[in-house]
């Protein structure tokens, strides 16, 4: 039985009628996290994990209709039995329980299984079919522990303010950057600043409970106060703006599991990357997917096709379905058409 | 080796020049000689021998790594380096043994070249195990032989200098030619006793920065001397203490290569230095880059390709005379002087650089619109009264290029880059229209801003028309204007002809690709 399937605006629940992350204005839409690749502007009816309310309302606006659910909480929608399930993404991210007639499908969305204090930790779902992402789909990338990542964090920041630079770190302004400023919580290096773009999120990050450094709001700042010393958290939209001329001597870092790969922090050009990314490497991802039980898998956007492959040698049903999801990007993530389609 | 990957990172990490020679500086006041000799050769470009067949180290890291081959190459297609994609897929190393470089170098690297394949795969397998992060990146990098670090020959002398106090010129020098990495060599750089030259070895060329503002900012045409710009190999020819010694400007000796030359070399006197252009020189004229290329290419010289492209030394420079440094002369005297040495070895081979007279900068206009017809890529201009410098120094000469030819063309492949350009399209395949059917006829790398290439990126992910492997066939669409240095007739070329030195010089979203040249745009400039 097809629960799901891809449909002109999005991924289609029939017998349900509602959509998951659907990238065009639905009647009800079923998102997974509030990241913009998912969570699109313009559908009747959104439902959300009750973690990811906030975030969702701060992206779309006050006027959206956003049904809140608790994880675990199962809802009907249209004889469907429709229960949201913590992704580890980023705050409130969830992947999606689909049951019908005793047939389980769940569409992940993004995930990531390493803990996160941002958020809570995934929780793996049993299913039939799992819908999953593949943005880090290749065994080249495989994550170090948090606690090393941020400790290389720490020492570049004190060697930068030894040298009396600020320290410009690049994270998304949802999830990285917050992930960042938790990580960072009891560093006690220097004053932390924010991207007003990272600033309007930390707020729903602070009222759902979860422990920040304490910020402040850059712009906000008085013209020619000194920020030597100090760690600045922006998104990576910020690079080359005028917005990063206030900081005087800087040194550049970026945060992400792109990072990885010599190649792609050298194109952006920042002094240093950090490996750090909120989507699954992928030994968690062959992990999780053989964890599920699923008997089929369908890989939606990232690098599909090695995971498919890998998948069907090991006689699992597997294929690639075009989204136009996008995962981690790693230029900034903002819309763009979808990818060519391969099956 | 893990304080050789420390500086490693620290160059790599930064773009700041001032951080890279601080690095550099701190680790060569510090670092045990017998390393520091060796880091020295691989920031001066050196490098091991490869060693052992990549296939096979990508076999054993495959083995090791438990991926299978098609998914080994999708992760070297996404790195875009070997070494790289090797260091990330295998298992997570210990990092238990510190070795010291050198010993890394000696006991494990240059063994492998007479080890059977059994061991020096234990060997191989062994190292992967003991090193971790940068530090096999770095091991991978060396033993593929394609082992690089992001700084000038100039940043290593500046550091070099800066660590032992011995000047900038001196420490040049003493680098010039091959350097032993042994930890000696490296003591004796800081050594301050500066007559030690040894007998093959070259002074640092001197190089001229581009002109970009117009000549006549140079102020008066009088207090100037113009050549012509060759194009041809730049090269010292040394003798000294009967000996003679040809180096190119690539730091290698390539007195074999140029028999005509060297034999001519010997009517120098003792302690003589000419800098000048090997030509391919035929019947008092230049023959074109190309013919040069079909000697360089050739293991031995027979009497065929000697007398078909012969060689001399377009001279125009003299940096030493009767053992004397003369650089710091004013070149009016070094030159002067060198037409007498060159007079007095009454050899053919040696041709002093036509001299282009100057009473105004009108006549360097002329001379320069003429260029191309003499074969030469512009004029030189030198200060009469410059010092012959070292390295690349604004101010003294000034290399005046004429423009390169042009060519509007569509195109038709993309590929991925290499290294920093790994996952983006950025090797690009033009064609210009024959008879209505676009035919490829140069491939360019360079010449968009990073913008542009994200732009053209995406637009050639969504308009592939077909892969060919990393290949990727697109809808023609897109016309760049292309400009390259030199065209010459090819029969390997499915376009008839193959151009030296293709770039791209501007991207024309203004026109269309109907609008792009013809192949005999081309061949009317051949």
């Amino acid at each position: 039985m097809t629960l799901l399937r891809l449909a002109e605006r999005g991924l289609y629940c029939e017998v349900g009628d509602f959509y998951v992350d659907p990238w065009q204005p639905v009647e009800r839409a079923v998102i997974t996290h509030g990241h913009g690749d998912h969570a699109r502007w313009g559908s009747e009816r959104y439902l959300s994990s009750g973690e990811g309310a906030g975030v969702l309302r701060t992206r779309l606006g006050t006027s959206a209709t956003i049904r809140a659910v608790d994880y675990g909480e199962g809802i009907d929608v249209n004889g469907v039995r429709v229960s949201l399930h913590p992704a580890g993404h980023i705050l409130g991210s969830a992947q999606v329980r689909v049951e019908h007639r005793g047939e389980v499908w769940v569409a992940s969305g993004d995930y990531k299984t390493q803990p996160d204090p941002t958020c809570t930790p995934f929780e793996l779902v049993r299913c039939h079919t799992f819908i999953t992402e593949s943005t880090f789909g290749l065994p080249i990338y495989r994550w170090s522990p948090d606690h090393e990542v941020f400790e290389a964090i720490r020492a570049w920041w004190r060697t930068n303010r030894q040298h009396g630079r600020a320290s410009l770190l690049f994270g998304y302004a949802l999830g990285k950057a917050q992930r960042l400023l938790a990580g960072l919580a009891d560093a006690d290096i220097g004053p932390v600043y924010t991207h007003g773009a990272v600033e309007r999120l930390n707020r729903d990050y602070r009222r759902g409970g979860v422990r920040l450094v304490d910020t402040r709001y850059a712009s906000e700042m008085p013209r020619g106060h000194d920020f030597a010393g100090s760690l600045i958290v922006a998104p990576p939209s910020a690079a080359g703006s005028l917005w990063v001329r206030r900081f005087g001597a800087i040194s550049t870092g970026f945060a992400s599991g792109w990072m990885r790969v010599r190649g792609a922090r050298r194109r952006r050009a920042v002094d240093r990357g950090f490996v750090l990314s909120d989507h699954v490497d992928w030994p968690s991802l062959l992990a999780t997917v053989e964890a599920t039980g699923a008997e089929r898998v369908w890989v939606t956007h990232g690098t599909r096709e090695p995971l498919v492959r890998w998948l069907t040698e090991r006689g699992v049903d597997a294929r690639a379905v075009a989204s136009q999801w996008k995962g981690e990007e790693d230029s900034d993530p903002v819309e763009v058409p979808g990818e060519e389609i391969t099956a | 080796m893990r304080r050789f990957a420390r500086l490693y990172a620290a160059i790599d990490e930064t773009t700041r020049t001032n951080e890279k020679v601080d690095a550099m500086v701190e680790y060569f006041r510090s670092a045990d000689p017998a390393d520091a000799a060796w880091v020295v050769w691989f920031l001066s470009g050196g490098r091991p021998k490869r060693l052992i067949p990549v296939r096979r180290l990508a076999a054993w890291a495959m083995e090791e790594a438990s991926v299978p081959e098609w998914l080994f190459s999708e992760c070297y297609d996404a790195v875009g380096d070997l070494a790289e994609a090797m260091s990330l897929l295998l298992p997570d190393g210990e990092s238990t043994i510190d070795l010291p470089l050198h010993r890394w170098i000696t006991e494990r690297l240059l063994p492998l070249a007479t080890r059977s394949e059994e061991d020096q795969r234990a060997s191989v397998v062994q190292s992967w195990r003991d090193l971790g992060g940068t530090e096999r990146f770095i091991w991978n990098k060396l033993i593929t032989g394609g082992f690089r670090v992001g700084v000038s020959q100039q940043l290593v002398v500046r550091a070099l200098a800066k660590a032992t106090g011995v000047d900038e010129g001196v420490i040049a020098h003493r680098l010039s030619g091959s350097w032993v990495p042994r930890a000696e060599a490296f003591t004796s750089l800081s050594a301050s006793e500066t007559s030690d030259a040894d007998v093959s070895r070259p002074y640092p060329f001197f190089l001229a920065y581009p002109l970009e503002e117009d000549v006549e900012s140079l102020g008066s045409a009088t207090e100037w001397q113009a050549e012509w710009k060759w194009d041809g190999i730049r090269a010292q020819v040394i003798r000294r203490e009967g000996r003679t010694f040809i180096w190119s400007r690539g730091d290698e000796l390539v007195t074999e290569r140029f028999p005509e030359i060297a034999a001519a070399a010997d009517f120098l006197p003792d302690g003589t230095v000419l800098d000048g252009e090997i030509m391919p020189w035929k019947d008092g004229k230049p023959l074109a880059f190309a013919q040069l290329q079909r000697r360089i290419g050739r293991k031995s010289l027979g009497g065929s390709i000697l007398s078909e492209v012969p060689v001399v030394l377009v001279a125009y420079d003299l940096l030493e005379l009767a053992g004397r440094d003369v650089r710091s002369e004013p070149l009016a005297r070094r030159r002067a002087m060198l037409h007498d040495v060159i007079a007095a070895s009454r050899s053919a081979a040696f041709i002093p650089s036509p001299i282009v007279p100057l009473a105004s900068w009108e006549d360097a206009h002329t001379a320069y619109a003429n260029a191309r017809e003499r074969c030469a890529e512009g004029l030189m201009l030198k200060r009469m009264e410059s010092a012959y410098g070292v390295g690349r120094r604004k101010g003294g000469w000034w290399k005046w290029k004429v423009q390169p030819f042009t060519v509007d063309a569509v195109m038709i492949y993309a590929q991925a880059g290499h290294g920093r350009r790994a996952s983006l399209n950025t090797d690009y395949t033009f064609a210009v229209w024959d008879d209505g059917v676009l035919v490829p006829f140069a491939k360019a790398y360079s010449g968009l801003t990073d913008e542009e290439i994200h732009e053209l990126d995406r637009w050639i992910r969504a308009n592939t028309v077909e892969k060919f492997g990393p290949v990727r066939h697109v809808k023609p669409v897109h016309v760049f204007e292309l400009g390259f240095e030199g065209i010459q007739a090819s029969t390997r070329h499915k376009s008839g002809v193959a151009v030296r030195f293709p770039r791209i010089l501007r991207w024309r979203t203004d026109k269309r690709p109907e609008d792009a040249d013809t192949i005999a745009t081309l061949r009317a400039l051949l």
